[in-house]
């Protein structure tokens, strides 16, 4: 299968520091694909460039053979790529079941729908994915009353609820509860393999990418320092080397 | 409109009164919109009540002529009374609007703005005032162009003061307190900097600021109740244009807006003046918003 | 939201005193017609300010460039505007009743469309701009509308434009305009508690909460915030209509853009009620009007200074509004269920 977000030679700066330097890279559709690095590497950098979040020095990015480097936040969503943020972002002020329908799908909304009122079966589509990240109990609750790690999977199912073609997530499983990451690799894994969406991947946490991605990416001080599968990545010198190093 | 035009062309020496006018107006909303620039930056406070400590300034000078007090005397009575209004009223308003979200300070610094504009209505009536100085004016080019004395000394003021605050900014204590706490408050705190006091003190400031440009208003221009809200918007379209902590850029933006008010109100007509200014600030944010989507943002 | 205070007595009641009012106080008919449209320009300025999180000080062009649009409409569709207006006033359009009628809801129905066609240009331009920035944009739309219409003398410059005139008896005139405004507040407040139900509702209360979210879930904010502002301006523009044939005389300063009159008492009045609710806005203007009327003319030139104070004792000490503070102090009444469903919620999580 061919590349679906086709990143060449991208650049970006912030004043002095910069955060991405000749970047190159490919999502492969239908894949998983793992972006690693260490703090401050340019990881988020890179995922803001991609989604539309600012502009980028140089360099261009494709999705689906097209150019988006010019495009803004939601048109690009409307693409089919979604992105959930680092510092999870989610309606706290409203109820779960709200939060998810926000998100429906809105690239092929025609104008009358925007006064009708929400169908059945999106609110079946909400609760069924509610229930698929483990919130169906809390559906009723306010969005800012759950846990942290709740949010995360909140955010996720929002996500899912869109119906993306590539999802980009931001650390998935940061301050999330140890015993429910398990849970949350086999989540991922599913939301790829049955309803068919590429995943592009930041982690922190090694255990969970290897387990996860088919193809690992790693950045270090703004630059792409390795690619190659788990396996490659895990025996790489420079790899291990960037890790010890910032550690 | 096009004889006026043709006016220009043919006596350049109208172009040379224009713009000195300009200037010596432009000036003036310099210090305003450095002032609004100063709380915005620092505070995050958008003060809707800049026109309003202008006029309430030039009022004061006014009364203090009443006296018998020279406007050019009145300058720093007004600053230090202006200083103690802007100090009251972060105490017991602005403190509570700072950490608030942007449209509270927007309307509670327009509340503000409602009160001391009627304050002022109902104590001086709405009659177009000017504080008087006394002095000739000048004749150049043959007596083509004429210059009021006060307007130079009143641009030398002007100077003189921003040059007083931007020093006081640089070498103060409070002014690098001020600096520290705009780029950081959290870490200013950290370092032991009084925050709160810091506010205060931005904010009476401003409204020191204000109060000169005030007094060179009412010695050079006319005061009246209402007059504010052109002041007010004046500021706004400078800052918007030149950006935040952009000093130059508030200094070129504000005598360019003294200087396109003199030409529009000649070539246009006087009733036009006023529309220029909110002309410009609808030209300015769009202008800004098609600058900043090219950079993939928002103007916010 | 808070969509659930369905009391049915409510209504009836609201609808009976509407009805009724006329004949109950037939002295107040027209101070009673304006607190109607203060609940027009309340909830329609909720619309964006409230729901939406886009606080406009500029609102009140919508009700001036109505009045205008049915000005030019009302007498165009007799006489050369142009010559009329240069008459300044020197004879005024004088209409039978059927002609009258026509010309005024011509006049108004001219006036909606105009005003949406406007909300959709200019929406389109101020749009771009977020918190602070929208708020001073409109406020120079508004400022720019009244300047302009103070020096293009077509439409009368800053004379302005006499209305024609009603063709039967004063009071039978405050009477009709009363039956117009009581219809077009319930059509507002009517369409607002439907919108608010819909995935618009949802949408707009999303791009308050947070716009960039919604921007990255692929949200059309731009035509949302588009449409919530046609719907605030197709409403404002008919009121705008009815009251310059009201007042019999357009005029840009005092009648057409009174912009901190009319135009900031919209924005106070949400407060005061409780913006981003559906009730608050009503509540808000009842309460603001009737204060006003009451205190106003024994205030001796100090009723603005106490306009002032208001808004910033309200907006600083007092923002969540009556209706917020009461869905504090009585949660039930107003049939949140939000604690109950989060305690059930929390059983079976358990
Ligand atoms: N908006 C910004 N303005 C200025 N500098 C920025 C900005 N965003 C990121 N940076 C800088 O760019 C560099 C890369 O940051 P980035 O957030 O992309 O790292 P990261 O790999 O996501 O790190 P982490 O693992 O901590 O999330 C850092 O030095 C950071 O300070
Ligand atoms: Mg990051």
């Amino acid at each position: 299968m061919g590349a679906m977000i086709e990143v060449r030679n991208v650049s970006k700066a912030f004043g002095g520091v910069q955060a991405n330097q000749d970047v190159s890279m490919d999502v492969t559709e239908g894949g998983i694909t793992g972006l690693i690095g260490p703090n401050g590497s340019g990881k988020t950098t890179l995922f803001n460039s991609i989604v539309g979040y600012h502009p980028i020095d140089g360099g261009s990015i494709r999705f689906e053979g097209q150019e988006i480097s010019k495009f803004r936040v939601p048109q690009i969503a409307r693409l089919g790529m979604l992105r959930t943020f680092q510092q999870t972002r989610i309606y706290g002020n409203m109820n779960c079941v709200k939060n998810m329908l926000i998100s429906v799908p809105h690239r092929s909304m025609g104008f009358l729908e925007i006064f009708g009122d929400h169908s059945t079966q999106e609110l079946e589509k909400a609760e069924h994915l509610l229930e698929f990240v483990g919130l169906y109990g809390k559906r009723k609750l306010m969005a800012g009353d759950l846990s942290f790690g709740q949010q995360k999977l909140l955010e996720f199912a929002m996500a899912l609820m869109n119906d993306p073609k590539v999802l980009l997530l931001d650390e998935p499983t940061a301050g999330i509860n140890p015993t429910l990451i398990n849970g949350l690799i086999d989540r991922l894994k599913r939301a790829n393999e049955e309803f068919g969406i590429t995943l592009f991947v930041i982690e922190h946490n090694m255990r969970v990418i290897m387990n996860l991605a088919e193809h690992i990416y790693c950045l270090a001080h703004g630059e792409m320092l390795a690619e190659g599968t788990p396996e490659t990545i895990r025996n790489d010198q420079r790899v291990i080397d960037a890790y010890l190093g910032a550690h | 409109m096009l004889d006026n035009i043709n006016l220009l062309t043919l006596a350049p020496s109208l172009n040379v009164q224009l713009l000195l006018d300009g200037l010596f107006i432009g000036a003036i909303f310099v210090l305003a919109a450095y002032g609004l620039a100063l709380v915005w930056g620092v505070m995050n406070v958008k003060n809707l009540a800049q026109g309003e400590f202008v006029i309430m300034g030039g009022y004061l000078a006014w009364h203090l002529g009443t006296y018998n007090v020279h406007p050019i005397l009145s300058l720093p009575i007004v600053a230090i009374l202006m200083f103690g209004f802007g100090w009251v009223l972060y105490v017991a308003i602005i403190k509570y609007v700072v950490t608030r979200d942007l449209f509270t300070s927007l309307l509670a610094t327009f509340g503000i703005a409602l009160v001391v504009q009627q304050a002022l209505n109902l104590a001086y009536g709405p009659e177009v005032r000017t504080a008087e100085s006394g002095f000739g004016t000048r004749s150049f080019f043959g007596g083509l162009v004429t210059v009021a004395e006060i307007k130079f000394i009143s641009f030398a003021l002007a100077v003189l003061l921003a040059a007083g605050v931007i020093v006081f900014m640089k070498k103060s204590r409070m002014g690098q307190a001020i600096r520290a706490t705009s780029q950081d408050p959290r870490a200013a705190k950290v370092m032991g900097i009084n925050t709160e006091k810091v506010y205060a003190f931005t904010y009476a400031l401003n409204g020191a600021i204000c109060g000169a440009a005030g007094v060179l208003v009412s010695m050079i221009w006319v005061i009246q109740p209402f007059y504010g809200v052109p002041h007010s918007i004046r500021s706004f379209v400078i800052v918007t244009a030149a950006g935040l902590g952009n000093l130059p850029g508030v200094i070129l933006a504000g005598l360019g807006l003294g200087m396109a008010e003199q030409y529009s109100g000649f070539v246009l007509g006087a009733q036009f003046q006023q529309a220029t200014v909110v002309g410009l600030l609808v030209v300015v944010l769009v202008w800004r918003q098609i600058q900043m989507a090219q950079h993939r943002q928002v103007v916010k | 939201m808070t969509g659930n205070w369905k009391s049915p007595a409510l209504y009836a009641a609201i609808l009976a005193f509407g009805v009724a009012a006329p004949f109950l106080f037939p002295g107040y008919t027209t101070q009673i017609a304006i607190l109607w449209m203060m609940i027009l320009f309340a909830l329609t300025w909720d619309i964006a300010g409230g729901q939406m999180g886009y606080n406009s000080l500029g609102n009140i062009f919508f009700f001036g460039a109505g009045m205008y649009l049915s000005a030019v409409i009302q007498v165009g569709m007799f006489t050369d505007v142009g010559t009329y207006t240069s008459a300044r006033g020197g004879e005024q359009l004088v209409l039978g009743y059927g002609d009258y009628f026509v010309s005024v809801f011509a006049g108004m129905a001219v006036a909606a469309v105009g005003c949406v066609l406007f909300a959709i240009v200019i929406g389109w331009v101020m749009f771009g701009l977020r918190g602070p920035y929208f708020a001073i944009g409109t406020l120079g739309i508004a400022l720019s509308a009244r300047e302009l219409a103070s020096t293009w003398e077509w439409i009368g410059g800053g004379s302005g434009i006499a209305m024609p005139v009603y063709p039967g008896l004063p009071d039978e005139k405050s009477q009709v305009s009363y039956i117009i405004l009581f219809v077009l507040a319930i059509l507002t407040f009517l369409s607002v508690r439907w919108l608010y139900t819909t995935r618009f509702g949802l949408a707009i209360n999303a791009i308050r909460d947070d716009e960039e979210k919604a921007e990255a879930m692929g949200v059309h904010t731009t035509r949302y915030k588009i449409i919530a502002w046609s719907v605030s301006a197709f409403f404002l523009g008919m009121s705008g209509a009815v009251f310059g044939n009201m007042t019999g005389f357009v005029e840009p300063m005092e009648v057409a853009f009174p912009t901190v009159t009319f135009g900031i008492f919209m924005v106070v009045m949400s407060l005061l009620g409780g913006k981003g609710t559906l009730w608050g806005p009503v509540i808000g203007a009842t309460v603001f009007h009737i204060i006003k009327e009451v205190t106003w003319t024994y205030m001796l030139g100090w009723q603005w200074v106490a306009l002032g104070v208001l808004i910033i004792v309200n907006v600083v000490f007092f923002q969540q509004g009556i209706m917020g503070w009461a869905q504090d102090k009585w949660p039930e009444f107003f049939g949140i269920e939000v604690e109950e469903a989060s305690a059930a919620g929390d059983e079976e999580a358990a």
